[in-house]
């Protein structure tokens, strides 16, 4: 009998069948779809240097001992932070550099389009000095209640408290408001933990705290794990005391992870009417910390923890119009060697006390991701994604992938000595990536970066959304590493309605933070929180954009007030943005 | 030496002939299930049952189906079982994706019956598949390379497992050879590119080469007859393994697609050739000894 007749040929004819299907089904879905502002119904237009920002980041200089992982560890840094430091009305801009002698940058919106640098003059531009440290990013919070926006700085080095004075002047408040301490941070959120009217502050620490990077007593400071690494710097929380000053409660309140965490975001993900806190951790698991009405915090189990990556980056959003907080965090992805893949978790804690995570496609494969935000920028009603992408952008021919992967799968011991990494030299690592935007067609998610004018190759870190011209329509501010900040004018496509909330706290502390605006509008419940920070390295525009598509009425509006006051407002008008100051009583 | 001592050795004695009598094929059955276990219970290293059950399935399946169609005959399931588990392990594609454990599961038991000489595969199973579809699908296909929680105590488990199992099934000499070959030969990388030794040594503390060492390199049915010949071939393997390495160091475009995984697609490019060599000998006559099991 011939070898290959009858059922053998069967079987090698589906043998080669399959074969032939692996390259078919294997193709990246990474390509940006094309269309036209008539599909997309918005525009992204780099105006940077047409309003007068000229920012450019600069990353620090180390230990010369970590020379041969520099580029790597030497990474972060950029941050931008939105608020209205002159309480004008206008939405400004506060960015981040990091090297010893490069200042800070704190842009005010004139109004006019222009937008002038006065940190120096206000006292936060020179922030990066030897022995000090250099700065990671900032958020903004009203923490004396007094109407005026303060700035906490966190670094590699000190944290710096700023205090508004007022006319566009700080002082520094650090050492007396006790929070002189030395941290490697890279994240920071102002949140009311315990619901006293007050602003606290979660620091979020990446390096361990007795570690000066510019002095290294040891090389062993990397991460002991590449996936479940626990030797990160010890997270903070400080209490507010009402008094000028905060006290660590780090340790009572049971919040004071050492994994490696990037980011991190407050909200009541769980509707029990006290803020959360969920953390992105670089080397390992997300963890969500659930408040136990101010008292302690406890970490939950709700399906967060089961995949264990390399997150960068969380923000909030509601994708599906639930009225809940589904959450975006950003991972690495890189041909060949890796797939963590970005999670965006649906909250289902409700119904089932989990999320669960429906990434794919291009949601789940962005690249080497940093910050994102979620943000309705076609105000059609349907909260879209911005991802900003790319980490090392340095020779294009010479690639660092593959001598990473000789320490990655090595055990701990290892992998967190940095003089056991291979030299990184001139090699890129994931660089010259496309930022992302998913436009959100009625829950599903499509890449129209190109279609709709995004396509520098940056390496993007922090990302704020924010409407800086009053116009109705969301902008996008993107702070990339060691090259200038973009800002993306957006053209929307007229037709679509929106509404914006601009909160004022009284019982509650002042910022509003916490504070959370439901939306009810054709049939869907659309949930947003005023973040005390939320992405990586970035805060967006406090006040609470709404788009609403062709809806002709908005349904109602539900406030949900820190202090615990819930607010109706009966049918707000349209098209505008409504100041909203919290009632001095309690409702009946 | 007491009585409790040399009633020990006794026992531990009694224990090692015991093990021996067991079919090696069962052993590695044993090892790969602890592993995967063990992986799972505390790195949740399957990313999803789900993906276990259509590696699994797949492997079982095409097994018993060509089996019948090609033998007339079900085949011992044990091998497509080992595969199935090796690539639920080692494959990590994009998220949500099932049809790379699937189709995986198909092209490692579907080569045992395609791409053979002289009726006898060429290629080892899952190495074949993870192969195949890193080189031809690696915009959504990675393999195993980091999680495994870099725990030096989880490592040292399965060391000792593994070696106890290739040194009952004979093939100890092929997990040497090639553990002794990669050192050395990572010493003259660290020579020749100028970055710290401990980078060079450090794959082989990674899950993957664990996988490699115990299942891929010294699978009886895909090495060659004869000892020295097997070492020969673990040797080889670690050369070409060595060769993508450097050009690895040396952003060498044209090789991109073997380095991330340098030992799996060695063996994938040496293990046949060795075998179809081989196997021509064998039938020109050159004895050979049996593989050891």
């Amino acid at each position: 009998m011939h070898y290959w007749s009858g059922r053998r040929l069967v079987v090698a004819v589906v043998f080669v069948g399959t074969l032939a299907a692996v390259p078919l089904l294997g193709r990246r879905a990474d390509s940006s779809m094309r269309a036209g502002p008539e599909v997309t119904g918005f525009r992204l237009e780099s105006v940077a240097s047409e309003l007068g920002i000229a920012f450019t980041h600069r990353a620090p200089s180390l230990d010369p001992r970590l020379d041969n992982v520099a580029p790597h560890v030497t990474a972060l840094g950029a941050s931008v932070s939105v608020t209205d430091v002159n309480d004008d009305g206008w939405s400004d801009l506060y960015f981040t550099s990091s090297r010893f002698g490069h200042d800070n940058a704190l842009y005010v919106n004139r109004g006019d389009g222009t937008f002038d640098d006065v940190a120096l003059a206000a006292g936060v531009a020179d922030l990066n000095r030897e022995g000090e440290g250099v700065s990671m990013g900032a958020v903004w919070g009203d923490y004396d209640n007094d109407g005026l926006e303060d700035l906490l700085v966190y670094k590699y080095g000190y944290l710096q408290l700023l205090r508004n004075t007022g006319e566009l002047s700080f002082d520094d408040v650090t050492e007396a408001a006790g929070l002189r301490r030395w941290m490697n941070a890279n994240g920071a959120v102002w949140l009311d933990y315990d619901r006293d009217g007050l602003l606290d502050l979660y620091v979020a620490g990446y390096f361990r705290a007795e570690i000066d990077l510019w002095h290294l007593r040891t090389t062993r400071i990397m991460q002991n794990s590449f996936e479940f690494a626990s030797n990160g710097g010890a997270n903070v929380l400080f209490r507010n005391l009402g008094d000028g000053s905060f006290a660590d409660v780090t340790d009572s309140l049971g919040v004071g992870s050492t994994r490696w965490t990037m980011a991190v975001a407050a909200a009541d993900f769980n509707d029990d009417g006290w803020p959360d806190l969920y953390l992105a951790n670089d080397y390992g698991p997300e963890e969500l910390y659930e408040n136990q009405e101010g008292r302690r915090f406890t970490l939950s189990f709700a399906g967060v923890d089961t995949d264990s990556k390399s997150g960068m980056s969380v923000s909030l959003g509601d994708v599906l119009n639930r009225g809940r907080h589904d959450v975006f965090v950003t991972n690495i992805s890189e041909r060949g060697y890796l797939f963590q893949g970005n999670n965006l978790r649906l909250n289902y804690l409700e119904e089932t006390r989990r999320f669960r995570e429906v990434a794919r496609g291009v949601v789940a494969d962005a690249g080497w991701a940093w910050g994102a935000q979620f943000g309705d920028l076609n105000n059609d009603g349907w909260m879209d994604l911005f991802v900003a992408n790319g980490f090392i952008s340095a020779d294009p021919d010479r690639d660092y992938w593959y001598g990473m992967s000789k320490v990655a799968g090595a055990t701990g011991a290892v992998f967190e000595d940095a003089a056991s990494w291979p030299p990184i030299g001139t090699a890129s690592l994931s660089g010259y990536e496309r930022s992302r935007v998913l436009l959100n067609r009625e829950g599903r998610l499509t890449d129209v970066a190109e279609a709709v004018g995004v396509t520098d190759h940056y390496d993007g870190r922090a990302v704020a959304v924010v409407d800086l011209f009053n116009r109705g329509v969301l902008d996008v501010v993107v702070a990339n590493q060691g090259a200038p900040v973009l800002v993306y004018r957006n053209t929307v496509a007229p037709g679509n309605h929106w509404i914006a909330f601009e909160l004022v706290g009284t019982r509650s502390n002042r910022s509003a933070i916490g504070a959370e605006v439901v939306v009810a509008f054709g049939g869907r419940r659309q949930r947003r929180v005023v973040a005390g920070g939320m992405g990586f390295a970035s805060q967006n525009d406090r006040r609470l954009h709404f788009g609403l598509g062709g809806e002709t009425q908005v349904e109602d509006v539900e406030i949900r007030w820190p202090s615990g006051e819930v607010q109706r407002l009966e049918a707000p008008a349209m098209d505008r943005l409504h100041v909203v100051t919290e009632p001095e009583r309690p409702s009946p | 030496m007491t009585d409790v001592a040399l009633s020990n050795r006794r026992r531990v004695r009694a224990a090692w002939t015991m093990l021996g009598t067991i079919h090696p094929r069962y052993l590695i059955v044993f090892l790969i299930t602890l592993i995967l276990v063990v992986g799972e219970w505390r790195y949740a290293i399957l990313g999803g049952y789900e993906r276990l059950a259509a590696a699994l399935g797949a492997c079982v399946a095409t097994e018993a189906v060509c089996s019948r169609l090609v033998r007339g005959r079900f085949a011992n399931l044990a091998s497509a079982y080992v595969s199935g588990i090796s690539l639920s392990l080692l494959l990590k594609p994009q998220a949500g994706l099932l049809w790379p454990f699937a189709l995986g599961g198909i092209l490692a038991i579907g080569s045992k019956y395609v791409l053979v000489y002289r009726d006898r595969h060429l290629f080892n199973p899952s190495n074949f598949a993870i192969s195949v579809l890193l080189l031809l699908a690696p915009g959504t296909v990675a393999i195993l390379s980091h999680q495994w929680g870099n725990d030096l105590a989880t490592n040292a488990i399965i060391w000792a497992v593994g070696l106890l199992v290739v040194s009952r099934a004979r093939m100890l000499h092929v997990t040497l050879t090639y553990v002794v070959s990669f050192l050395l030969l990572a010493a003259v990388r660290a020579a020749l590119v100028g970055g710290p030794l401990l980078a060079e040594i450090a794959p082989v503390t990674g899950p993957m080469y664990q996988l490699f060492i115990f299942f891929m390199v010294t699978d009886p049915r895909t090495t060659v007859r004869t000892r020295r010949g097997r070492i020969l071939v673990a040797c080889l393997v670690a050369v070409v393994e060595a060769v993508i390495r450097l050009a690895g160091d040396h952003n060498v475009g044209l090789l991109r697609p073997l380095y991330p995984a340098p030992p799996i697609l060695a063996l994938f490019l040496v293990g046949p050739v060795a075998m179809w060599v081989d196997l021509w000998r064998e039938g020109r006559g050159h004895p050979g000894e049996p593989a050891g099991r």
